[in-house]
Parts: C-alpha cells; structure tokens; sequence
C-alpha cells in the first residue's frame, strides 16, 4: 500500500495520469417544501471527490437515496453538478464537454426494457452513437454493428430484430454493446445486473470482466448488491446520504472496514456461505434520514452506535485509516471484519 | 448454530401444510402453460420451507394456488393442497374465503402497490381484522392493529395508525404489511419476495422481524425468493424449483452445502461470495430459462445441463423422477448417478461462487 496523502486521499494504487478528477462534486436539487411555498434543496451529492485511473474499476455502493445513481449522471453530464469540477484526461468538463470526451464516457442503464427505444431495431439502436456523432467506422456502420452483437455474445444476424424480441439478459447485452460502439474509456454502469435473474446476471457480470480486461475499459461500478462489487471492482466508495463516507480497495473494504456504516451494511448483507442467523451482526435501527434536511455533523450520527457530542457538531473528513482505508468518522473501527 | 438447526422440533407432528403432486395448468392463445407441474412438499408450524426459483419457475404460481387466489375460470388444478387437513382445491369458493387472511396470510413484494393508497394504514389493518372478527367492536379492532403495529416495529403506532401509506418508508410499509398479515394470527404465512424491493439494513430488520416473530407464533413460513443468501438465512428447509417441477429438496445444509441437481449448482455458481477469490470468474448457467408452453423434453433443464447423458438419453427422454439421496430428507430429481453428482460437486463445484 503506497502512503496516502491528506491532499489526495481518494486515490487508486495504480500508476499514471489520473483519467478522471473529480472534486467536491454536489448537486443539489431544489424542491418545493414547507410552508408558503418556501424552497427547499434535495442535498443528494455533496463534497465528493473521486480519483480514477485508466482501465481502473471503481464500485459505487450505498443504499436508495445516497446519491450513487446522481454521481453516475453527472460523470456521464446527464445532470449538471451545483458545484464542484469534473476532470477528464485534465480537462475540466464540469459544465462543457467537447464531443470526443462525451464519446469516450459511456453508460449502462439499470432497466434493459425501458432504456432501449421499443420501435427501433438493435442495429439501428447500437448504430446510434455512431450516427449521432457522425462516425463512419471502417467497413461500414453494419459491420461495426454486427462486430459489436458478436463481441457482447449476441448472434451478428439478429441486427434486424427489435428489442421485445429478446430476453432481459439480452436486452442488458444490446445496452452494453451499445456503451462500446464509441470505444470508450470510462463506462458508468448504473446497477447493470440488479434487474436480472441469477444466472442471467453471473452471464453480463462475466462478459462486463472480460470486456474491462481486453479493452483496458475504466468503470464506475453502481450497485447496492456488495458481492457482485466485490467480485467486478478493485476499489470501493461507500456513499451514506449524499457523502462519500469511506474509500479503499477491494481487501480494505471488505477485510477491515473503518466506518461503522460500512460495517453495518457488510453485516446486512445476507451470506449465503453462512447458514442461519449470525450473533454479532449489527442492527441498523430506523431508516436512512430525509436528504432534504441532513443530520448536522457526521450524516451517519443518528443511527450509529459510536455517536457521541463531537459527531453532531463537527463533520469528519476523509482520513486514512488503520485498515488502509480513507474514512469519514471520528470514532473508526478497527480491526478484521468477519 | 449449525446442527441444532437440522434437529429443531417440528412442533405438532402432522405438517400443517402439504401439497401433494399439484399441477396447474393455464390456457391461453398460444397454448397450454404448465405453471406447476406435478409440485409435492409439506411445511410443520414453527418451520420455514425456502423455495427457490428464477422467474417463471412456478413459485409465485404456486403460492397463488395453495392462497385461492387464482383465477378459476383459467386455471386447471388438479392434486391436493391440505391446509390443516382441508383440501383448498375441492373447497368452495367462500370455505377458501374463511381460511385465505384468517389461517393462511401472505405478504406480497411491493408492499407500495398492496397497500391501497387512498385509506388510512390502521384503517387497512382494521379490516383485515373485521373480516374475521365480525363481532369484534371497533375499539377492539383499532387496539389490535396498534398492537400489531407496535409488534412489527413501527414507532409512535398511535399516530401511525392515521397515516397513509405514502407518507411510510420501504420498510415501514412492509412491516405494516407483516402487520396486516398477522393481525388474524395466521398459522400459515406466505413470503412472496417480501425484501426484494428493499435495501439491505431494512431486508436484514425484516428478516430478523420474520424470525422473532415467527418463535412468538409459531407459525409455518414459505418464503419465495431469488436470493440464496436470505434462504440460508431464514429457512430449515429448502424447495429448488425449475420449470415447474422440484429439481432438490433438502435440509438448508444439504442444499447450500452438498446441492446434488446440476441446475442447483448453477446457481451456487452464479452468485459472487463476500469471503472468496473475487478473480475467479462465476459459471453461469448458459441460455436462458424455457418457456412453461414448450417445456423441453425429459429433464426440463437438459438443455442448459452441463452434465447431460444423451445420445441415447435418458436426459432428453425421460423426466427424472424426485428420488431420496443418501442423507434423510435429501431429494434430488437428476439421471446422474449419485456418485457421480458427489464427486463433481467436489471437484468443480465447490471451486465457484458461494460454493467456495
């Protein structure tokens, strides 16, 4: 493990330029709330800062509500952030992305039915990042079409179909064959596998790990289910409410997690190695709070068990830890988890 | 753990619930879907039966059927469901009515579209309760769902009592489902996916709920779901159902831990494990799931089998029957010979995924 510096402390291991930079990303999304009509601000992303090198994957993991999906669209520029910058090879493409930087961030939607367009066929559904940006692939856009269905295990002949005629495993193929049609560099894939059967998700889960491993494809990993990161990323950020509450690499994450919410949510997660229920697993109580109106200090403070005045008061920053990770707490476990 | 989990006491010794050979068949234009086909299992009071499946494997179907809740005019049943000794298929439709709420209860996935928007929480719960408690006054009725509100973890269930279900959480309003479910204590409950919907710390609050109160009522339990780790979890036993029909029936154990059906495999296979080599790629089981009109011939997951015997079959030809395996209670419906299926469970399985 490389000393990590408080300067960067969300960094990877890996060497060379950093591919994307992000810094103290928020968005916050106004609502109305309250009496008279007064305005009121969704906090759903606030202060996160991110690292990311070529070809590295980063999961993203935290429950409904903590600002994951959020973060995914601002990378990708579907959102706007409310402050903050995105940096992407160095240039800063917060708020105006030249068109070769949109071509090299990709995503994968969550929902194979509804992010494909029922009335276009695959072929023209996969040629249209390469229409829309007038690109003329060698050998012709149909043949980049048919490589594509071929290189994400779908039959090349089936360009003509529409989309109902596939399962959703297939569907999930065509949104990934569709991610690459670009050759991208950074792909945001937004809970790729969560609406798939078991099988089914262990066959893009498969196809996602040889894709990053041919092309050398960086990715940011969204998920809530903590095996399946585990098993597709090297390095982990848990978000609790809006923060980045703990960074660090697949081992940190799951070996000797620091932030107690880490721990929480590792001990929720049913193991089906493990038969029966388990002593000593910690209890969250109660549902994550409003985002419209965050607990002050650390977010986390109003169902942790470590709580006490100072995290009411005062917001932890992001610090290495004993694990080797960089948390959020002012109060940080350690030692081996499980 | 471990052991004292196999041996639990069954309660009464006669299964509350048993299903024998039940087959449910659809009509529709494009043919005849053999939703259930030929399904036989029994669930004692106090004990939790897991059945597993992916979708369109018939375990939401045969939930449906065992709670009446088909459509009749559809719907061709033929078996027994015996629910306290009384056959549900041959019962009246009003005999069903009685027993569906009051003996058997069933919480649903999305708690948001079982809860009906437009009337109070409480108010749901008093009607359930009403339903068979006619006499009941509307003190009683009220004071029983506070209870129930109270007992599956909402806090201040007074002033819940009056909210209405937008105004709850996830995870409130499966546990207000849980609570209308019980509020008649049910001797049967039904889990269709009750935490999928769910993000972890609510799905593990619900499961630990389920279990309390299940030692408080000791009532029978089926749990449907997709995820292997909530049915090591929570279940005694385990039901692994593909394309209708019961591939393995075991002990949680004998199912999480020597899984003798190629299908089960697949499975344990396919899911990444908190604790393994994370570079060790899963094996997914290859294709997809048949359709329940043209269900292959003989073994209806030959298809996908790795381990298939053709040419000349049996695997194509004739479909395996449910037979018992060495451990009591074990019953797998494979053509493998035994010794077969241990030794690959050994040597491969036990390599990938959970299974490590």
């Amino acid at each position: 493990m490389i000393p990590q510096q408080a300067t960067a402390p969300v960094a990877g291991k890996r060497g060379g330029a950093p591919l994307l930079e992000v810094q103290n990303l928020t968005k916050h999304f106004k609502v109305r709330g309250g009496l008279l009509g007064s305005k009121a601000y969704v906090q759903a992303v606030d202060d996160l800062s991110l690292t990311l090198r070529p070809g590295e994957t980063m999961g993203l993991v935290g429950e409904s509500g903590c600002g994951k999906t959020t973060t995914g669209r601002m990378l990708v520029g579907l959102i706007e952030p409310t402050a903050g910058s995105i940096r992407f090879e160095g240039r800063d493409i917060t708020r105006r992305r030249g068109r070769k930087d949109r071509q090299d961030i990709q995503i994968i939607f969550q929902d194979p039915y509804s992010s494909l367009n029922p009335r276009h066929t695959v072929g023209k559904i996969i040629a249209m990042p390469m229409v829309v940006n007038d690109i003329m692939p060698p050998g012709g856009v149909r043949k980049r079409v048919q490589e594509l269905l071929e290189l994400v295990g779908l039959n090349p002949e089936h360009y003509n179909r529409f989309p109902h005629e596939f399962s959703g495993g297939q569907r999930q193929r065509i949104g990934v064959a569709r991610a690459l049609a670009l050759r991208p560099k950074l792909i945001v894939a937004d809970e790729p596998v969560s609406a798939l059967d078991v099988s089914i998700q262990a066959q893009v889960i498969n196809l996602l790990r040889e894709l990053q491993r041919e092309m050398d494809l960086a990715f940011i990993f969204i998920a809530h289910d903590l095996s399946v990161v585990r098993h597709f990323c090297e390095r982990i950020g848990v978000m609790y409410l809006g923060k980045l509450v703990e960074v660090g690499n697949r081992d940190q994450i799951y070996g000797a997690p620091a932030h107690p919410y880490t721990r929480a949510l590792l001990s929720a997660v049913p193991d089906a190695t493990k038969i029966g229920e388990s002593a000593g697993r910690i209890r969250l109580q109660g549902d994550v709070p409003t985002p419209l109106n965050p607990p002050s200090g650390c977010r986390f403070r109003t169902r942790c068990w470590k709580a006490q005045e100072i995290c009411a008061t005062q917001e932890p920053p992001l610090s290495p830890k004993e694990g080797g990770s960089v948390a959020a707490c002012h109060f940080p476990e350690s030692g081996q988890f499980i | 753990m471990g052991t004292a989990e196999v041996t639990k006491p069954t309660g009464s010794d006669e299964p509350y619930l048993k299903v024998n050979d039940l087959r449910v068949r659809f009509e529709t234009e494009d043919g005849v879907v053999k939703a259930v086909d030929g399904v036989s299992f029994s669930v004692a009071r106090g004990r939790t039966l897991g059945i597993v499946g992916e979708s369109g494997s018939g375990k939401s179907v045969t939930s449906l059927t065992i709670m009446g809740l088909h459509n009749p005019g559809r719907t061709k049943i033929t078996g027994e469901i015996l629910v306290g000794g009384r056959n549900v298929v041959s019962m009246r439709d009003e005999d069903v009515r009685k027993l569906r709420g009051n003996d058997i209860a069933m919480i649903f996935q999305d708690p948001l579209s079982s809860l009906h928007p437009f009337y109070k929480i409480g108010k749901q719960i008093v009607d359930a309760y009403k339903v068979h408690h006619p006499s009941a006054s509307k003190a009683e009725a009220r004071k029983r769902s506070i209870e129930m509100l109270d007992r599956v973890g909402i806090p201040e269930p007074q002033r819940r009592f009056d909210n209405y279900p937008h105004e709850f959480s996830g995870g409130m309003r499966q546990r207000a489902m849980i609570a209308m479910a019980l509020v008649n204590d049910p001797k049967l409950l039904i889990a269709d996916e009750p935490t999928t919907a769910l993000d972890v710390t609510v799905q593990a609050q619900i499961l630990d709920l389920l279990n309390d109160l299940q030692k408080e009522f000791n009532s029978a339990i089926i749990m449907i779901t997709h995820d292997l780790g909530v049915i090591s979890q929570i279940a005694d036993e385990v039901l692994v159902m593909y394309a209708g029909r019961v591939a393995e029936h075991g002990s949680v154990e004998q199912i999480m831990k020597m899984a003798q059906h190629p299908y089960t495999w697949g499975l344990l296979e396919s899911i990444p494990s908190l604790h393994g080599d994370p570079t060790v790629d899963l094996r997914p089981i290859k294709g997809n799931p048949p359709s329940l009109i043209h269900v292959p011939s003989g073994c209806a997951f030959h298809p996908r089998c790795p381990y298939r015997m053709m040419n000349p079959g049996p695997c194509d030809i004739d479909v395996p029957e449910l037979l018992p395996v060495r451990e009591a209670g074990h019953k797998v419906s494979c053509h493998l010979p035994e010794e077969r299926r241990r030794n690959i469970y050994r040597d491969e399985v036990s390599e990938v995924g959970v299974a490590q």
